[in-house]
């Protein structure tokens, strides 16, 4: 029942308007990797506990998707990033 | 039990006399009483059965942590209400009350026949009693819960309705006893907007009983009351529990807002309950505690109450709950209720199991009997208490023992204080763990999450003036933190000491011992779960299920971990408490659903054509939220023969369907073609303006998850179609490929669904009914063909023609503008009547589909199945510049293998058995290993026997061969595998009447 700030919207709204749209920054493998390597992209996620970095879609706002640090055994929130800033800084 | 003249504080009014029906016969009370005090005042009892032995029980306490004094109010009418506590339900006009238990009746309960037998049910006896056989596991079931101690669920439809209302506060104060009382004015006076909020029907908590003695407490509460009430910037909401305090402060509470009315004076239009959303910037926790019971033999018995109880009767409601009392008890606010009593009348005998060096002389000399180092050990009477044996006791290290027997006290009311447990729930909701503190003999809230205060009693401050001065405090850091300042500066008062003496658990009789009431966990109990070898608190509550009802061991779960403590020889803070969650005290479903029932939960969508498909008499199905028509009976037609007649005229002249449920996604951008390539498994490089492709989309694990035909408007403008069901899913997947991981692609997305409505106008002579309606396109089978879309007039509606059969019949859909649909329909319906144009809705659709082995995705596919399972292996273009989604799972090994269950056709040997859709199927009439299940099954009017789809292991090489399908209903049914296309391989119905 956390509050999320939009990036895009630029508003602390309730967490009831998102959806949690998985781990972010999965490296979607290449096609030429082995069974083993495209089964490790597909299936298996790190499951952190503490601090994580998941991907948000604003659903009932801009429906944007971008990123929230989130610490998930206390529910605090560290950061939240657009995929936009992440493009600039590289 | 007798009511008292007039007391100082009392909340009942004594003008204003209730009736209350209690098990067929009626009895009074006073307005303000509670149901409780009612009953106590009329003697009723007893007023439940407990839980497994069926014992006598009474009232215990005064508040929401009564676990014995459940009842059923107005059972089995409308208005039926489960497992109230009569602690806490407020006495209304003509109440109709039942004990919530007793098997089959309060005065006889089967279960207290069974007392020979109580000696083997001891923890787990459920557990290793009703396990065998297997197959009686049901019956177990079906008996046990006859005779659990609760009341029935209701029967009729609920008579009330319920709300929600949502807030922001700057600082929300749970509880209205002093400390919260102080901490809300502190804090609006400092200039914050404030919410107060407490679960009684008035501000005051336990300080109630401090007015009656205290004339400074008095003056003060009075000035505190009317300041609160006449400050703008607070909001007091009363008869409101906070039930749970979620992440960055979402406090919830339930708001009662006509309980305590007489039925025929609640208001309809008002809800019955209110659950409030409220999120603070800043929580005040004014919870206060709960007072424990005292362990000793037979402390269940009825008139055994709560010393703080008992308080509470006398000063609020102005009842003497016995006038024979034992008080006993390890801290000093025994001597309080002691002199409270004698002010009454009643001369109590006083057991501190401490060896107190409070001076009691002046107790003693108004008449009161003080023994110190004594406790009791045990209570003696049937159906209530009618006297207790105490003895001389000594702590030695962590062991108590019995020095010497002493004396047998008469008695009808025992006032127990075994200490205090701060009320940490909402502390702990957000996952706190409370804190042991010796000092206090108490875990205390740990406080620990940001924004958050506690005050007052739950912060172990004993008395009212050091709960204002917390309550202060807090406001002052509240305050703080908001970045405002107090009127007055606060410092952190003191916290003066109630003395409360170590926990007391003595093995005497450990099993009547009683430590959760309500679900008769008794000391032995936790000894005999450790001796199992249960070590974690966890565990032990879960094998005797110590906290488990309704009360949640609101005074029954620290005295389990003292006891656990006691028999393993673990410090209580290395124990623990078991963990708190929502809701602090029962929710009723109607308040957590508030105004979202029915359809404003679950809201219905219709098309623009439906009251047209009311008037033609449709049947409705819900597909998704969509109303879609499932048939249209003639008559007194039944399904199949609607059914029948509906698919005939869709393969031999004409018949109509209202499509405009399709999901429909506009996509427009100079990268719009390459979306689509990356997102559905075929090819779109070569599709013209005009055209339309049919697409099936995977997921990255290879497997379909929609499918649709899409129409090219022009290289950068492309119309998507989706199932019924999956459009929003679809739309989200588009939007979430799109947004991280190909950014760079030029494309924007907008659901359309609700904007376009489309007819299908289906059959042989759809051509001709086509003509006659839109003479700016050239219908010929050469200028028109199959999967092209022209821009046209129909009817004078400017309108987009696809010709695309989901039937195998030539068939035109009419797209136009949704206001338009209706109108579209109702004139293709007129105009159709020379051909006996036949409306069918989705069941014909379905049967005219699986003739042609179409597919329904989420029917025929569940997610494990990839386009060579579905037998569509020609919809995968592999030598796409970039690979589509799911690609490269294609060719992983297991997607790969060749014996996957295969979508297949299968035919029963006796046509007219139509096969069970999810009937298991098996290769042998012998075998029981399944290989596979029936997806889809009709009885075909065209071909006149049933069809079925199923996948089956390794199908593809089974065509031509028999296997056997075991529907529930028990037999072996040969079926012979085939492939799907069950009718016109040839396609020659494709272009109908030229």
């Amino acid at each position: 029942m956390f509050l999320i700030t939009c990036p895009y919207c630029g508003e602390a709204r309730e967490e009831q308007e998102f959806s949690y749209a998985g781990e972010a920054l999965i490296k979607r493998a290449p096609l030429d990797s082995s069974d083993a390597e495209w089964g490790d992209y597909l299936f298996n996620r790190n499951n952190t506990k503490g601090p994580t970095l998941e991907q948000w879609q604003h659903t009932l706002g801009c429906r944007k998707l971008f990123m929230v640090e989130r610490n998930n055994v206390t529910n605090d929130i560290l950061a939240i990033k657009t995929f936009e800033s992440l493009r600039s800084d590289s | 039990m007798k009511r008292l003249p007039p007391q100082p504080c009392e909340r009942i009014n004594r003008k204003q006399r209730l009736s209350f029906k209690w098990h067929g016969r009626w009895y009074s009370g006073f307005a303000g009483d509670t149901l409780a005090s009612a009953m106590l005042v009329n003697d009723v009892t007893p007023v439940a059965r407990s839980f497994k032995y069926g014992r006598r029980r009474g009232i215990m306490a005064a508040g929401v942590e009564e676990p014995n004094a459940l009842v059923t109010l107005e059972s089995g009418s409308h208005h039926h209400t489960p497992n109230v506590r009569a602690t806490d339900a407020e006495l209304y006009e003509e109440m109709q009350v039942q004990a919530a238990s007793g098997v089959p009746s309060l005065e006889h309960d089967i279960r207290a026949w069974l007392k020979p037998l109580h000696r083997f049910m001891s923890a787990g006896f459920y557990y290793k009693t009703f396990k065998a056989p297997k197959n009686w596991w049901p019956w177990y079931e079906k008996g046990l819960r006859r005779f659990s101690g609760f009341s029935a669920a209701p029967s009729e439809p609920d008579a009330e309705h319920y709300d929600h209302q949502y807030h922001h506060a700057d600082i929300a104060v749970v509880g209205a006893g002093p400390a919260g009382m102080a901490a809300a004015l502190a804090a609006a006076q400092g200039g914050a907007r404030v919410i107060l909020l407490d679960e009684r029907p008035a501000p005051g908590g336990e300080m109630v009983s401090d007015c009656a003695t205290d004339q400074q407490a008095r003056q003060w509460f009075e000035a505190t009351r009317q300041a609160l009430e006449t400050q703008a910037n607070v909001s007091i909401l009363t008869r409101t529990t906070a039930y749970a305090l979620h992440d960055y402060n979402l406090l919830l509470a339930l708001e009662r807002r006509q309980d305590h009315l007489a039925l025929k004076a609640r208001n309809p239009q008002h809800s019955r309950q209110r659950s409030h959303r409220i999120r603070a910037r800043q929580v005040i926790l004014a919870t206060g505690s709960h007072e424990r019971p005292l362990l000793f033999a037979n402390n269940d018995l009825s008139g055994i109450m709560l010393a703080s109880a008992v308080r509470r009767y006398l000063h609020e409601y102005a009842v003497l709950c016995g006038d024979e009392v034992v008080i006993a008890g390890n801290n000093d606010s025994i001597y309080v209720l002691a002199s409270e009593l004698l002010n009454a009348g009643v001369r109590p005998v006083v057991v501190d199991s401490r060896d107190s060096s409070l001076d009691t002389a002046a107790l003693q000399q108004r008449g009161a009997v003080v023994r110190t180092n004594h406790a009791i050990i045990e209570a003696v009477g049937s159906s209530r208490v009618t006297a207790v044996r105490i003895a001389e006791i000594r702590q030695t290290g962590n062991r108590w023992d019995i020095v010497s027997l002493k004396e047998t006290l008469p008695c009808n009311l025992v006032a127990l204080s075994g200490g205090f447990s701060p009320v940490v729930h909402l502390d702990c909701h957000t996952g706190s763990r409370p804190v042991f503190s010796g000092e206090f003999q108490a875990f205390m809230p740990a406080c620990d999450r940001p924004n958050r205060f506690v005050a007052g009693s739950v912060n172990a401050h004993p008395d009212w003036a050091g709960c204002r001065d917390d309550g202060m405090h807090a406001a002052a850091s509240a305050l703080a933190a908001l970045a405002l300042t107090p009127s007055s500066p606060a410092e952190k008062p003191r916290r003066k000491s109630l003395g409360t003496g170590p926990f007391l658990y003595l093995s005497h009789k450990p099993d009547k011992v009683f430590l959760d009431m309500q679900n008769d966990v008794k000391a032995s109990d936790i000894a005999q779960a450790i001796a199992e070898n249960y070590r974690s608190i966890e565990h032990i509550k879960r094998y005797t299920a110590l906290g488990f009802g309704t009360d949640q061991g609101k005074t029954g779960n620290v005295n389990g971990i003292a006891v656990a403590s006691a028999v393993t020889g673990i410090p209580m803070e290395q124990i623990g408490t078991t963990t708190f969650r929502p809701m602090y005290t029962p929710v009723t479903m109607g308040a957590l659903a508030g105004e979202e029932t029915g359809l404003l939960y679950d809201p219905q969508r219709f098309t623009p054509m439906q009251h047209s498909h009311v008037q033609a008499g449709a049947q409705f199905e819900v597909v998704g939220q969509w109303m879609r028509p499932w048939y249209f009976p003639q008559g007194d037609e039944d399904l199949h023969t609607a059914v029948a007649r509906e698919c005939q005229a869709a393969r031999q002249s004409l018949a109509m369907m209202d499509a405009s449920t399709l999901g429909k996604i506009d996509i427009q951008g100079p990268d719009a073609r390459e979306l689509l390539a990356r997102v559905y498994t075929n090819a779109w490089a070569k599709l013209a303006p005009g055209k339309c492709r049919y697409g099936l989309m995977c997921d990255e694990n290879g497997m379909i998850i929609d499918d649709g035909v899409t129409a090219c408007v022009s290289d950068t403008h492309f119309i998507m179609t989706t199932t019924t069901g999956g459009a929003a899913r679809v739309y989200a997947h588009l939007e979430r490929w799109h947004q991280t991981e190909w950014p760079e692609l030029r494309v924007c997305f907008t659901s359309v669904t609700d904007h376009w409505s489309t007819t299908a106008v289906v059959g042989p002579k759809a051509r001709r009914l086509m003509e006659k309606i839109c003479s700016d396109i050239d219908f010929s089978v050469e200028a028109f063909p199959f999967m092209d879309w022209r821009e046209g007039t129909v009817l004078g509606v400017p309108a987009r023609v696809m010709r695309i059969s989901f039937s195998g019949e030539l068939s035109y859909e009419i797209n136009v503008q949704a206001n338009y649909g209706r109108y579209i329909w109702d004139q293709v319906h007129e105009i159709g009547q020379a051909w006996n144009i036949t409306p069918y809705g989705t069941e014909s659709m379905h049967v005219l589909r699986a003739e042609k082995g179409y597919i329904i995705v989420g029917q025929d596919t569940d997610g494990s199945i990839t386009p060579h399972d579905a037998g569509m292996g020609w919809a995968v273009a592999r030598n796409k510049p970039y690979p589509f989604i799911g690609l490269r799972s294609l060719s992983r090994s297991d997607t790969a293998r060749a014996d996957r269950k295969q979508l297949v056709g299968l035919l029963t040997a006796d046509p007219d058995t139509v096969l069970p859709e999810g009937c298991q199927l098996v290769r042998h009439p012998e075998d029981s290993a399944m290989l596979g299940h029936v997806t889809s099954s009709y009885h075909s009017p065209t071909l006149q026997r049933s069809i079925a789809m199923a996948v089956v292991r390794n199908g593809f090489a089974l065509q031509g061969e028999t296997i056997y399908a075991r529907p529930v209903s028990g037999e072996t049914l040969p079926v012979l595998i085939r492939d799907t296309n069950f009718y016109d391989a040839g396609k020659e119905q494709l272009d109908g009447e030229r």
